[in-house]
């Protein structure tokens, strides 16, 4: 294993340092690990909380500021936060108007969000609701099976939904449109290597040289498939073929292409499968009202991609194009 | 000895339960690698070490002292089995309230309301490929062997053997809850991580008992 860090068991600890040094206008609790917009609680605003395991930056902390979220709770490695961090992040944001968790659909996230919600419910009496993101195709969402997993369309929502609520809308609104957004959303990812987490210090599992995994998860978790390494234009079709069997993306008034790097991957090689990816939506009569390349819900180091695509109406459009300023994401700001 | 659990073996239950966790750390994670996400034993490593800080003798009752236990490990563990482990405890705990001793109808019921607390927090049900597959039969055979007039550390002991058998008969199964889950048919083949846990929760139970 060959790391830029200091300890394996304090990644999460001196990230977070790192985190509060380069972005003053953050607040780090350190002791909860939890990042906080400078500003919050921001009176009569809805707060918006999300987290999960740590490890796939810059979701969810670099994606808290004006216009997206309020806090974010970092976890250990792949493994979700605790409820008192999430309780500690929804005290801390709560401006009186309630607090929507966005909650990624793993189970381990799903029951630690569900015991803070109801803990703060009880002991401060803040309204909490929520909405589990499930767009990963590549798991059949069946009775055998902990459902869909989340992952592209969470970067999507948190967006969107951070710019409505910034508009003053209510905590019921807001949850309505998460809900729209993430039933109008799917994705599909493949791997090209194995992620390495730290503690570990070896690959979370074998890809030989020539083969990538197809329908991989954020943490390593097997695929649909393992195949011999094809070009872009063929991983291209790999990863639209089954969103567009699952949703028709050519109803709405438009659609989000989001090509996003798992880590490892270098920018360039995105844009290489973007391309790729442009092609076949339009030939599929798929028309892309704005798109997002670039890593921004990663596996630490896994080399690799993942499509999401997300069918628009033009509320969510404006909500997209409203201006948003984190450290991971920002415009018009 | 009388036939009870008392607030010390209570406490020995759970340093029990800590020790064997701690010497199965390596054997969780590589259980859970095959058909997880490879944190089992870390997390509940770290789980144990704080719920092992927290128990400072100020504890002094077995409500209080379970209830601290399934707090420590809400607040430490994460993943899913913070959740369930700590859900569990709670439950127990609650169920035992303010009493220093228990009688061996009383764990039993006591126990089996963690069980439904598991159920309830994890939606789940037996024959999953998870804890309950371990735990639910111990329970069954606990409660069979009271029922028969047996002693309580007897009927604990033959609860572990059952626990054991539950944990061995998870390996065929496929799993239809949690990470296991996305390997669908894959999932066969492997022993459960959580019911190898939860197999030890009770072996610590019985030891606890018998000594």
């Amino acid at each position: 294993m060959k790391k830029l860090i200091n300890d394996p068991g304090d990644v999460v600890a001196d990230a977070l340092r790192g985190i509060e040094a380069a972005h003053p206008r953050l607040r780090v609790d350190h002791g909860n690990r939890v990042i906080v917009r400078g500003d919050a609680p921001v009176t009569g605003k809805v707060g918006l909380v999300s987290g999960g395991g740590s490890g796939h930056e810059p979701l969810h902390g670099g994606f808290v500021g004006p216009g997206m979220l309020d806090a974010a709770c970092a976890g250990e490695m792949f493994t979700s936060p605790v409820p008192d961090q999430i309780q500690a992040a929804t005290t801390a944001v709560d401006g009186g108007a309630g607090v929507l968790h966005i909650v990624k659909n793993y189970t381990g996230d799903v029951m630690n969000f569900e015991m803070a919600a109801e803990l703060a419910a009880a002991e401060s009496g803040v309204e909490v609701s929520s909405v589990v993101v499930d767009d990963d195709v590549a798991v059949q969402d069946s009775l055998y099976t902990a459902g869909r997993r989340g992952v592209g369309a969470t970067v999507l929502l948190e967006k969107i939904v951070g710019a409505a609520a910034d508009q003053g809308r209510d905590l019921a609104a807001l949850t309505a449109l998460a809900g729209a957004v993430n039933a109008r959303a799917r994705s599909m990812g493949v791997a090209l290597t194995s992620c390495t987490v730290p503690s570990a210090g070896r690959p979370t599992f074998e890809l030989p040289e020539d083969e990538m995994e197809v329908g991989i998860g954020i943490h390593g978790e097997p695929g649909r498939r393992r195949v011999p390494l094809a070009p872009a234009r063929e991983i291209a079709s790999m990863l639209v073929e089954p969103i567009l069997t699952d949703l028709d993306f050519t109803a709405g008034d438009g659609t989000i292409a989001f090509v996003n790097g798992l880590g490892g991957t270098p920018l360039i090689e995105l844009y290489v499968l973007y391309a790729e990816v442009a092609k076949l939506l339009d030939a599929a009569g798929v028309a892309i009202a704005r798109s997002l390349v670039g890593p921004y819900i990663t596996s630490l180091d896994m080399a690799g991609a993942s499509l999401t695509l997300l069918s628009v109406d033009d509320g969510m459009l404006r909500l997209w194009d409203a201006p948003v300023d984190t450290p991971g994401l920002r415009w018009g700001a | 000895m009388a036939d009870q659990l008392t607030l010390d073996t209570a406490r020995a239950w759970v340093e029990g339960f800590a020790a064997r966790i701690h010497a199965a750390a390596d054997e969780l994670t590589a259980l859970d690698s095959a058909i997880g996400d490879a944190d089992h034993g870390s997390n509940m490593t770290r789980g144990m070490s704080a719920v092992s800080a927290a128990l400072d003798g100020s504890q002094t009752d077995i409500g209080s002292l379970l209830k601290k236990v399934g707090m420590t490990i809400v607040s430490s563990v994460g993943g899913a089995s913070g959740p369930l482990y700590g859900t569990f405890f709670l439950r127990v705990g609650t169920t035992a309230g303010d009493k220093t001793a228990l009688e061996p109808a009383e764990f039993a019921a006591a126990l089996r309301s963690g069980l439904e607390g598991l159920k309830a927090r994890g939606k789940a049900t037996t024959g999953e490929k998870t804890m309950l597959d371990a735990l639910a039969p111990a329970l069954d055979a606990l409660d069979a062997e009271l029922s028969d007039g047996g002693s309580l550390s007897d009927s604990l002991a033959t609860a572990a053997t059952a626990a054991a058998q539950g944990r061995d008969a998870t390996v065929p199964m496929v799993a239809t809850k949690g990470r296991a889950s996305y390997l669908g048919e894959r999932s066969a083949g492997h022993c459960d991580p959580g019911a190898t846990s939860m197999a030890l929760l009770v072996d610590a139970a019985a030891t606890a008992v018998s000594a």
